[in-house]
């Protein structure tokens, strides 16, 4: 019986904690606020170029060059599902078998490159970011850095923005290894000719399409940069507070893309 | 001299310094003893300027730091070393490239005198072969070395040890303790130690603060501690029957 209640009146708390967190946002107000202070003072202090700049690549090799293997292999095989997917919903007759084509290009250039790609690097870049800098903080070596007069988010936070100014070329390669990876399931599942095909990416070709891409993949790569560095830098606790700060921070950084996703097609496509 | 003029420090509801006043002298080992949770480690953080106090004022040569512009405040913190309770290490370096960083970050130094400068910093720690360690690769002791080493590689004007001689054997303990003592005498630094260590006590405490309860209990020299009646500064000095033992016997000898 008593097991019975709890079990039926989870959803109903869960539902509370959801509308009051809704309705009384004030602790997001001022994480949001400091989110802000914490970008003003990554700019500010920087560090000496000659350290900058070895920081810089160290962060290249390692969020970029590190990431491309997963992007690539995510990229190949959602373009071939995508292909598929539409070889299977092409019932008529009438409709042209370059469609497969078309429709690959446009749901990998739009949405499945920079967004989808995206919210994987959050997860595998952003929990990186949240529990290296969390480790630091934990252990004071954030203290430490401070002591020493070094601006320790410019130190921290800085190399890996830059870095992922270099996002957009991982997102290209995801564009290409995703048509590709269309172009492969379609052409050897049997579901369209090559000629069709390439004929389908070539159909109404709008390069604006690609510079709405990179648009979102460099606002995305500061998000993937930045939110994961502030539940790091900001945490509190120790080894356990890490975990969950990376797990905090990935579920923000998913939700912070997606909505800014949803801001910038209207603005830019709609 | 770091003069600390009662300073308040509290996390929410729960106040750790509740008015504390001391000085600190330049050239002198300067020790701050207290029970575990006593609020050392806050208090040295409130000198290092990591925590601002509520209340009060802690003045570094004539500069007060709450009136310090930020650059001022950086500046000041060029002149402090901080040995950390856990080390602090930057785990993603080697044990040079940590002791170097300082050097890198606010010298104009060349590779080469850096490296000189980081080998005679390490040696003095005793620490002759481990350059090219990771701190993961290295004992707690070794690191502790290590940090006192990055500590002291800029020549700091003030330093700051939150027990340097914590988890390690009573001889490196005691080669630390006098390291830290020879180094402070050697370049007149304003040292400030936090121990539990009661040998170290005894043989560098020029002046003692005693904390408790967050209030100042006690301060006074290595030699008056064997003297005093305070009850609470016994009873912690002297909690082992051994000290007491050893406290009697001083006691009787100059009597
Ligand atoms: N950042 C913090 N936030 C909240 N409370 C803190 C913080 N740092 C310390 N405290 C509290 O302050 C009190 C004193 O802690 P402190 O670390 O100064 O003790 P300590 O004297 O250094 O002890 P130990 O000898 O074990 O290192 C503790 O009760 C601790 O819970
Ligand atoms: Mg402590």
């Amino acid at each position: 019986m008593f097991f019975f209640i709890i079990r039926t009146h989870l959803p109903f708390n869960i539902i509370i904690f959801t509308i009051t967190r809704l309705i009384f946002p004030m602790n997001y107000l001022a994480s949001i606020g400091s989110y802000f202070i914490m970008i003003r003072e990554v700019f500010k202090k920087p560090t000496k170029w000659r350290i900058m700049k070895s920081l810089i690549l160290k962060e290249i090799d390692e969020l970029i060059f590190g990431s491309l293997g997963i992007i690539i292999f995510i990229s190949f095989f959602i373009g071939g599902v995508v292909s598929i997917q539409t070889a299977l919903n092409i019932t008529n007759p009438l409709i042209p078998r370059n469609l497969i084509g078309f429709a690959t290009r446009q749901s990998v250039i739009l949405e499945f490159a920079p967004t989808f790609t995206s919210i994987i690097m959050a997860g595998k870049v952003g929990s990186y970011i949240t529990s290296s800098i969390g480790t630091m903080r934990v252990t004071e070596q954030i203290d430490a850095l401070e002591v020493m007069g070094v601006n320790s988010l410019n130190y921290l936070v800085f190399p890996k923005i830059i870095a992922l100014l270099f996002y957009p070329f991982a997102i290209a390669v995801a564009m290409n290894v995703g048509i590709f990876g269309g172009w492969m399931a379609g052409v050897f599942g049997g579901f369209s000719t090559s000629a069709d095909f390439v004929e389908g990416i070539q159909l109404d070709f709008i390069p604006f399409h690609v510079t709405y891409s990179f648009i979102k993949s460099i606002l995305f790569a500061f998000i993937i940069a930045t939110i994961p560095s502030f539940h790091g830098y900001y945490m509190k606790g120790g080894a356990l507070e890490v975990g969950k700060a990376s797990t905090t921070a990935f579920v923000w950084t998913s939700v912070v893309i997606i909505i800014v996703n949803y801001i910038l097609t209207q603005l830019l496509l709609g | 001299m770091i003069e600390v003029n009662d300073i308040h420090k509290s996390f929410g509801e729960n106040k750790i310094l509740k008015g504390v006043s001391t000085s600190f002298e330049k050239g002198k080992t300067n020790l701050i003893i207290g029970q575990s949770g006593s609020g050392k480690t806050v208090f040295l953080k409130c000198l290092l300027g990591l925590f601002e106090p509520e209340n009060g004022s802690i003045c570094y040569d004539g500069r007060t730091y709450s009136s310090l512009s930020g650059n001022e405040k950086r500046n000041l913190r060029q002149e402090m070393g901080m040995v950390f309770q856990g080390s602090a290490l930057f785990d993603s370096m080697t044990v040079e490239g940590n002791v170097m960083f300082p050097l890198e970050m606010f010298t104009k130094q060349s590779q080469s005198e850096m490296q000189d400068r980081v080998n005679i910093v390490l040696k003095r720690v005793n620490l002759i072969d481990a350059h090219n360690k990771y701190p993961s690769e290295i004992s707690g002791g070794m690191q502790k070395r290590v940090a006192i080493a990055r500590a002291i590689v800029m020549n700091p004007k003030y330093l700051f040890c939150d027990e340097p001689n914590s988890g390690l054997d009573p001889k490196t303990a005691i080669l630390i303790d006098n390291l830290i003592q020879e180094i402070t005498e050697e370049y007149d630094i304003t040292t400030v130690i936090n121990t539990h260590d009661m040998n170290s006590v005894m043989e560098i405490g020029k002046k003692i603060v005693f904390l408790k309860n967050g209030f100042k209990e006690w301060e006074g020299t290595n030699k008056e501690i064997f003297k005093t009646d305070n009850a609470a500064v016994t009873d912690f000095v002297y909690s082992s029957e051994l000290f007491k033992k050893v406290r009697q016997m001083y006691l009787e000898e100059r009597n």
